[in-house]
């Protein structure tokens, strides 16, 4: 079978080449991760990071699926694709969209400005990145959401409205448990994007460190391979583990990318 | 249907949130349009419209976008060529070797891209002309998109109907090739049409892979467009992304109209 060979030959022997490598260098490069202050609050940084734009891309992600599958408007439909179409960008356009709405030329600095109170730029912070991972991961729960909202059962809902239960009853006793399996499934491709995200954090040049970037940094700038290779392992690991864990939870092949 | 229970502000809440997330998604776009085609970024419009800075592009990077195509297509042919095979067979088997062999492919997609483009240069980096050749930068995106395409045509051949329509035509007397032919990839022609242009999209915008892989003079349209926001003005940067859209976009558009036929047509 050519995709054994494949599959072998160019992905399993490399990455148990680079899983190998930081043996050479003793076996604590391994764990380098922990007891490096730079790097433990690298991986800190980019969990954070990646926990809270998970979190608000699901509130706002059920929010519009939730709206678009329910109102059918005119011009829905060019809107749903219009919201959908950042899926296909790569990573650096979405750092170039965040410099042009927060950079030091940005629109933000503009309105500011206009408003009195000097250039503002977010772009390079930690603001800037958190906009930007909340760019590419909205796209991608939007679309799963008004797909998994158009099949919710409307008469539960209208149940539980006739017996009097309050709006936020609604959210907490119907919605969620209905779209439980949907939220487990985006969280964990959202969440392992976001960990895994190189090209914006890059096109950003951000003050605010993130792994990717301080592997990427340690293997270009120090020639640190042991060391980039130790702290792709814990990347991968972080990543692997929990979409692993939202695979068995929700049982279905939609937690793939 | 909501009217009844008007009471209920929910309508309002979403419609604000869904406004809101609206304008946040749309509004770089269209800045960067502009951005593309004005003579000076700071002064706005009234610098009058230009499509110099397109026509800079195009002479500096024109050719990242034919590559970036080149290497998407073969891509999506190669992977479709070796996983449709791996997809069948991994759907037929019930040993525990082809399902380690599944969760194992699995992993190309969960490991950063940074990693896996770390591991292929830290092995394959020293053959000089592999190195520096665009094949470099394929075989990334084989290892890369190839797990998509098992994952989507394997659950399409496991689908039990086609089992079961496959053992009739085999008890009719039909052979491997003959119910190959008339059965099985008609079957999951939808499956595989979908899967290969999830491949071309995804190796047309790869950039963590690449960003390792690539050379000076191996370069794709992400790269050349990280390249020219690091280095350029920002309306030159503003100007290739507008490339991007134009011509990546209605790509990708017309593609996804081709899929979507294929599944009215044959579609179950």
């Amino acid at each position: 079978m050519p995709v054994v060979v494949i599959f072998f030959a160019c992905w399993l022997l490399p990455m148990a080449w680079l899983v190998a490598l930081p043996a050479q260098k003793g076996w604590e490069t391994y764990f380098a991760i922990f007891t490096h202050p730079r790097y433990w609050l690298s991986l800190l940084n980019t969990v954070w990071l990646s926990l809270l734009v998970t979190v608000l891309t699901l509130v706002l992600g059920s929010a519009v699926g939730i709206f678009l599958a329910r109102h059918k408007f005119a011009g829905r439909g060019i809107l749903l694709s219009l919201l959908t179409l950042p899926l296909s960008f790569p990573g650096v356009i979405i750092g170039f969209f965040m410099i042009l709405l927060g950079g030091r030329q940005g629109l933000i600095a503009d309105l500011s400005e206009a408003l009195g109170a000097g250039r503002l730029t977010l772009a390079y912070g930690f603001l800037g990145l958190f906009l930007a991972y909340l760019y590419f991961s909205l796209p991608r729960a939007i679309a799963t959401y008004t797909a998994a909202a158009e099949k919710m059962d409307l008469a539960l809902e209208e149940a539980a409205r006739s017996l009097g239960a309050t709006r936020y009853a609604i959210v907490r006793d119907v919605w969620l448990p209905e779209l439980a399996p949907t939220t487990l499934a985006c969280a964990a491709i959202v969440f392992a994007t976001s960990m895994g995200a190189f090209g914006t954090a890059f096109t950003l040049a951000t003050k605010f460190e993130v792994l990717p970037i301080t592997i990427y940094s340690e293997f270009t700038n120090y020639a640190n391979f042991a060391l980039a290779a130790s702290l792709s392992i814990a990347l991968g690991l972080v990543t692997w583990v929990v979409m692993y864990v939202a695979r068995r939870y929700s049982g279905s092949a939609t937690v793939l990318g | 249907m909501a009217q009844r229970h008007s009471p209920h502000r929910f309508p309002v809440t979403l419609a604000l949130l869904t406004a809101l997330v609206t304008l946040f998604m749309l509004t770089p776009m269209v800045l960067s349009i502009t951005a593309g085609l004005v003579n000076n970024y700071s002064q706005g419009l009234v610098s009058g419209l230009t499509t110099r800075w397109l026509e800079q592009v195009w002479e500096g990077y024109g050719d990242t976008v034919l590559w970036s195509l080149a290497i998407a297509s073969s891509c999506a042919l190669i992977t479709t060529i070796v996983g449709v095979p791996c997809a069948y067979a991994l759907a037929r088997t019930r040993s525990r070797w082809a399902r380690l062999f599944e969760e194992l492919l699995i992993l190309p997609v969960a490991v950063p891209g940074l990693a896996t483009g770390l591991a292929l240069i830290l092995v394959y980096g020293q053959f000089r002309s592999f190195r520096q050749s665009f094949l470099f930068i394929l075989v990334g995106h084989v290892v890369f998109t190839l797990p998509f395409v098992v994952r989507t045509v394997s659950s399409a051949f496991a689908n039990r109907e086609l089992v079961a329509i496959e053992e009739a035509a085999r008890t009719l007397g039909a052979g491997f090739s003959r119910r190959l032919l008339g059965v099985l990839i008609p079957a999951v022609m939808p499956a595989i049409i979908a899967s290969a242009l999830m491949v071309f999209t995804l190796s047309v915008g790869e950039f963590n892979l690449t960003w390792m892989l690539h050379t000076p003079l191996t370069r794709t349209l992400p790269v050349g467009l990280a390249d020219s926001y690091a280095s350029m003005r920002i309306e030159v940067g503003s100007a290739y992304t507008l490339i991007f859209f134009i011509v990546v976009l209605p790509l990708l558009w017309g593609l996804q109209v081709i899929a979507n036929e294929v599944q009215k047509r044959y579609g179950t």
